[in-house]
């Protein structure tokens, strides 16, 4: 897997994801032409943003397998650091709020070994029964429901759903010629984050109807109707990374984009609760990475299985 | 002089510790956000006065100075905590470049403000955490008075507030893992003190209690989210 530099259909996808950012870059240039008095710098910055996040991620993905690893790792480690900061923790919860942090490089440790039943039950099972025991220790009862429940949840998050990321990468069943885990990753990227930036599109040019008024205001039922359709119609573009028929990508990208909108949503509802509108300024015009990779930590477990079954 | 060579070995041996490992630790582990660090650019001597909650917060701010300009910032410490043993004495000297202050004991030959007057005349600048000891929690403590004699015996001293958030979340009194909470540090404008000692601790209080309740605002253009 560390051995060819990329494979065609690697190389493929980033002249098509240049491409895209290409139009993206004239577009918005055309509307200030267009409009010259309209605010785009949200729209400038987010663009720009994402040229430097696939330069990363196709470098990342590119130059070594384990540094791959390394990268999924630091996003996992970069959510959950902007997740802990915003919770109201105790100073009780400290021991057990390191050992979480130290479950990031466990993990994707065993992803890098290719231990695939201790990469399901250390996070669900080992690290379920071992934190609560580390908040016990810390002798402070007040709070430690809370406390246990709050540091879990994270870690299957953003630590358990985004590792299936890491281990996709590692997908090592016999696929048809061209494909294997990079380009099942790039796929379940694509379409995840083509989903997103078209949900929020659709929604600022036609939505009316909230879906999840108490939650989010912004996500509208055009905005995800027209988004999912959009972005499962676009994922034919990049059939090449996937051993899939036609007929099956649209239907996988259909649940990718469903199941990614849930992971939006959930993290809707965290941010909600946790009193803040983003989850951090590491990239401008997005956010942090939670706000960025909160889809993914749903759509990833969910794609993985269904590979995982189905080939 | 042999003097001058040992501390070019001593300087140098900060700066590696500081560009291999304190930087590198701030931003990728810890994620430092700094903000004011224009404040900084003042010629030496001053004094930069900070709340104390953590062992990270003296590194977190000498991490905000230029590597050439470490040689001549001197965090203030308390002698009986760090000379407990030769071994960190010795470490704090070289790779943090204390000033060692008697917090008990004192005699007119080493005493405090003695200490401190002679290292600003020598154009050395100070790092101080006027409450004295590591706190728990965001609050700021009570300011012990070192910092108005100073002030006082020292007119025209310029004295820049700073706060430092999530240190003590980070790494609490008592506990040797870091968690790694993102942290910031938010230098204030230099000011003067100025009246009676009991005036320039308000003053130098309504500073940093002003960082402190400065909202942790993200940056402009994030100011929104894709649904």
């Amino acid at each position: 897997m560390t051995g060819e530099l990329a494979s065609p259909p690697v190389l493929r996808m980033a002249v098509l994801t240049a491409a895209v950012l290409v139009g993206a870059t004239a577009l918005v240039g055309v509307l200030r032409l267009a409009r010259p008095r309209g605010n785009y710098g949200e729209l400038v910055a987010r663009v720009r943003s994402w040229w430097v996040m696939a330069t990363v991620f196709f470098a990342a993905l590119l130059v070594d397998a384990r540094l791959s690893l390394v990268f999924f790792g630091f996003l996992s480690f970069w959510a959950l650091k902007e997740y802990v900061t915003l919770l109201e923790t105790r100073p009780a919860d400290h021991r057990a709020l390191f050992w979480a942090f130290l479950a990031v490089p466990a993990q994707y440790l065993l992803v890098g070994v290719g231990w695939y039943g201790m990469f399901v039950l250390f996070i669900p099972v080992y690290m379920f029964l071992f934190l609560p025991l580390t908040l016990v220790l810390a002798g402070e009862p007040g709070g430690f429901v809370r406390s246990a429940s709050q540091i879990q949840w994270g870690v299957m998050a953003f630590v358990f759903g985004l590792s299936h990321l890491g281990n996709l990468l590692r997908f090592a069943e016999p696929l048809p010629p061209g494909v294997d885990g990079r380009t099942l990753v790039l796929f379940l990227v694509f379409v995840t984050e083509m989903s997103d930036v078209l949900q929020y599109v659709w929604g600022k040019l036609l939505g009316r109807r909230p879906i999840l008024p108490t939650i989010s205001p912004h996500k509208t039922w055009e905005g995800f109707v027209g988004g999912v359709a959009s972005a499962s119609v676009l994922s034919l573009l990049v059939r090449f990374l996937t051993p899939f028929p036609v007929w099956e990508t649209l239907l996988v990208a259909l649940l990718v984009c469903v199941v990614g909108f849930f992971g939006g949503a959930v993290m809707s509802a965290v941010k909600r609760d946790l009193g803040t509108k983003d989850f951090g300024s590491l990239i401008p015009g997005h956010g942090g990475v939670l706000d960025r990779v909160d889809s993914l930590c749903y759509s990833a477990p969910v794609f993985f299985h269904y590979v995982r079954y189905f080939y | 002089m042999s003097g001058t060579s040992t501390r070019r070995s001593r300087d140098l041996a900060q700066i590696l510790f500081f560009v291999l490992f304190v930087k590198p630790f701030l931003a990728l582990f810890i994620g430092l956000r700094v903000r004011g660090r224009e404040h900084l650019e003042m010629p030496d001597p001053f004094v930069l006065v900070a709340n104390h909650s953590s062992h990270l917060d003296t590194v977190s701010l000498l991490s905000l100075f230029p590597l050439r300009r470490l040689g001549r910032i001197r965090p203030c410490a308390a002698a009986d905590y760090f000379g407990r043993n030769p071994l960190v004495l010795a470490l704090s000297r070289t790779l943090f470049n204390i000033l060692p202050i008697a917090r008990t004991n004192i005699r007119t030959e080493d005493h405090p403000i003695q200490r401190m007057r002679e290292a600003l005349d020598r154009g050395e600048s100070l790092i101080l955490f006027p409450e004295g000891t590591r706190g728990r929690g965001s609050e700021i403590g009570e300011l012990k008075a070192g910092v108005a004699y100073l002030a006082e015996q020292i007119p025209g001293l310029t004295v820049i507030p700073a706060y430092l958030e999530n240190m003590g979340r980070a790494l609490p009194k008592g506990e040797v893992l870091p968690v790694p909470f993102f942290c910031e540090v938010r230098v204030g404008a230099p000011r003067r003190l100025v009246g009676s000692r009991e005036e320039m601790l308000a003053q130098l209080r309504e500073a940093l209690e002003a960082l402190r309740v400065r909202e942790t605002s993200r940056s402009p253009s994030g100011s929104s989210t894709a649904t």
